[in-house]
């Protein structure tokens, strides 16, 4: 059977919050039944057929044609199943996913797979700020998963980082890995200014250099490293590229010591 | 004893009696295999029996670099102990003395899936002196430890089965201390092939086999003067005059069934080899049936 499809048939006209629509929440629901369900996000009405066309199909695997940046939340909590986006999306999509996987084939906005906890967010544009990033008031970022960026990512990707693998292929702002806790973030392309600021644990990577460095990272040397081969062995399905920097001679940085310290920057650029 | 006679040799109509034991397997990786196996010699020392080693320790196999989580050479071991305390004490132990001191080593779990769990680098990560760092990737859980050659990596925990045997055992039986020799290395290069097995007494072979209880008070083992070819004509020996030498193979499995294809690929290669060349006769030790749950006849073992 064919995925369940919604097909945008204009853009949104405020923005709309369409994390009712996962695989897990659909389950047992009739077509008419989901074309019902509300999305506004102010006090004009507005529910998901006046949006999307919808083709009925397989609850476990959904289909958005379409996107625009007004399509927040999409994918939020998704637990099991696939979710698929033919387009941009708004902010926090894939925020507190704990399981299945969420492809967007487009650009996403800030806060993308903010809270993960499982699962692999593959985003194949550009990713907003504070990419798997915790909400203001919240302890801590992205604790599981895996998220993707083909394209570039904003300022703070990776802001209290806990658990789980960030990977951007791209370019990322500044601050990158800021007050991360634990986890690993690989950057293939070049890293804004103070990559890691006040992180505690957790690796970094910095396979195109960064604007520049903290100076309260200090600098430990050039090594070939079985913890980075490890790394490398993992990440290899998803990116061979950054798998290919992680099997490299890494220098690295130990920091931020104007935290716990207890973190590493491995950069390429020996 | 009555014996079926295959390609010359006598198999004996018995069977091997063997144990329950905690058991484990380790993946050692190194720079290079040469060093990969030191760390994995090393370790695996001195764990002839659990007797008076605490375990039983030796070489499954070595592996390719595709087949290791870090993608370099490594060796495959396994530890047998009689209590999951004693197993724990003597992983950490080993682990902790012979792999982490040996130069560029690293060492993962080997057994994925067993009713308990043991702590591995949840054990000797202290070593670092609080600049150890937990790395977990995918499901798995590392340490990494800074030592003076760089990093020793060392995942958390392993796996640890109750379902493991030790004990199996053949009883090699030849002419002459030269044939009984040819003919027990071609059995333990035939066990080695068998995954999941080790024959942990050195070179895989035991001469001086074991009898239960002694003469002298708090000796709990002492020879097996039954089948002792010197003691012959003074005891109610075991072997006939045509026997000149007897060795033994002693076999552990993480399962039953391994314990089993070893001893099976053990009698094929000491049939194959033939009396001339090498054994007259096989049996195998047990003490009636009566303490170890195992039993593996020969007859049902002999291909």
């Amino acid at each position: 059977m064919s995925a369940l499809t919604f097909t945008l048939r204009c853009p949104p006209p405020q923005r709309v919050d369409l994390c009712a629509l996962t695989p897990a929440q659909l389950a047992g629901k009739s077509l008419a039944e989901i074309a019902a369900l509300p999305i506004q996000t102010n006090r004009a009405p507005l529910c998901v057929g006046d949006l999307f066309a919808l083709k009925d199909g397989e609850r476990g695997t959904i289909v958005f044609e379409g996107g625009a940046e007004r399509l927040d939340r999409l994918g939020a909590g998704l637990d099991t199943g696939a979710i698929r986006v033919i387009g941009a999306v708004g902010v926090e999509a894939g925020r507190g996913m704990s399981g299945g996987a969420l492809t967007i084939e487009g650009d996403a906005g800030p806060y993308a797979g903010s809270g993960l906890r499982g699962g692999v967010l593959r985003i194949e544009g550009d990713a907003g700020e504070r990419l798997g990033g915790p909400r203001a008031g919240e302890t801590e970022g992205m604790n599981g998963g895996l998220i993707h960026v083909a394209g570039h990512a904003g300022d703070r990707a990776g802001d209290r980082l806990r658990r789980g693998f960030i990977l951007i292929e791209g370019a990322a702002g500044d601050c990158a890995g800021s007050r991360m806790i634990a986890g690993t973030l690989a950057i293939g392309g070049k890293a804004g200014a103070l990559p890691g600021y006040l992180m505690n644990r957790g690796t970094i990577l910095l396979a195109g250099g960064c604007d520049e460095m903290a100076p309260t990272f200090g600098d430990c040397g050039v090594h070939g490293l079985t913890a980075a081969r490890l790394l490398a062995s993992y990440v290899e399905t998803h990116s061979p590229n950054l798998a290919a920097a992680f099997r490299q001679p890494l220098r690295r940085y130990a920091g931020d010591l104007a935290a716990l310290g207890k973190g590493e920057i491995f950069s390429t650029t020996t | 004893m009555s014996a079926l006679i295959t390609n010359g040799v006598a198999i004996d109509d018995t069977f091997a009696e063997a144990f329950d034991m905690r058991g484990t397997a380790l993946v050692i990786t190194a720079d290079s295999a040469k060093w990969a196996l030191q760390a994995a010699t090393t370790m695996t020392g001195f764990a002839t029996s659990v007797i008076a080693c605490g375990c039983e320790a030796g070489i499954d196999r070595e592996l390719g670099s595709l087949e290791t989580p870090d993608g370099r050479p490594g060796v495959r071991v396994l530890l047998f102990a009689v209590s999951t305390t004693e197993l724990q004490k003597q992983l950490q132990n080993r682990v902790g003395q012979c792999v982490l001191t040996s130069p560029g080593s690293a060492c993962y779990a080997g057994l994925d899936v067993g009713e308990d769990r043991l702590k591995l680098g949840a054990a000797i990560r202290y070593f670092a002196d609080g600049w150890q760092i937990a790395k977990k990737i995918g499901e798995r859980r590392f340490w990494r430890l800074p030592v003076m050659d760089g990093e020793f990596v060392c995942e958390s925990s392993v796996a640890m089965t109750k379902r493991a045997v030790g004990g199996g055992n053949l009883l090699i039986m030849g002419a002459t201390p030269q044939t009984t020799l040819a003919a027990t290395e071609a059995a333990v290069e035939a066990m080695r092939a068998v995954p999941d097995a080790i024959m942990p007494f050195p070179g895989g072979i035991v001469r001086s086999g074991s009898k239960v209880g002694s003469k002298y008070k708090g000796a709990v083992a002492s020879t097996n003067h039954f089948y002792c070819p010197t003691l012959r004509g003074a005891v109610a020996s075991e072997i006939g005059p045509e026997i000149g030498s007897v060795l033994e193979i002693v076999i552990d499995g993480l399962t039953s069934e391994a314990v089993a294809a070893a001893m099976r690929a053990g009698l094929k290669a000491i049939i194959d080899l033939g009396p001339a060349r090498g054994a007259l006769r096989v049996g195998a030790g047990n003490y009636g049936g009566k303490l170890g749950k195992h039993h593996y006849r020969l007859r049902e073992l002999t291909p």
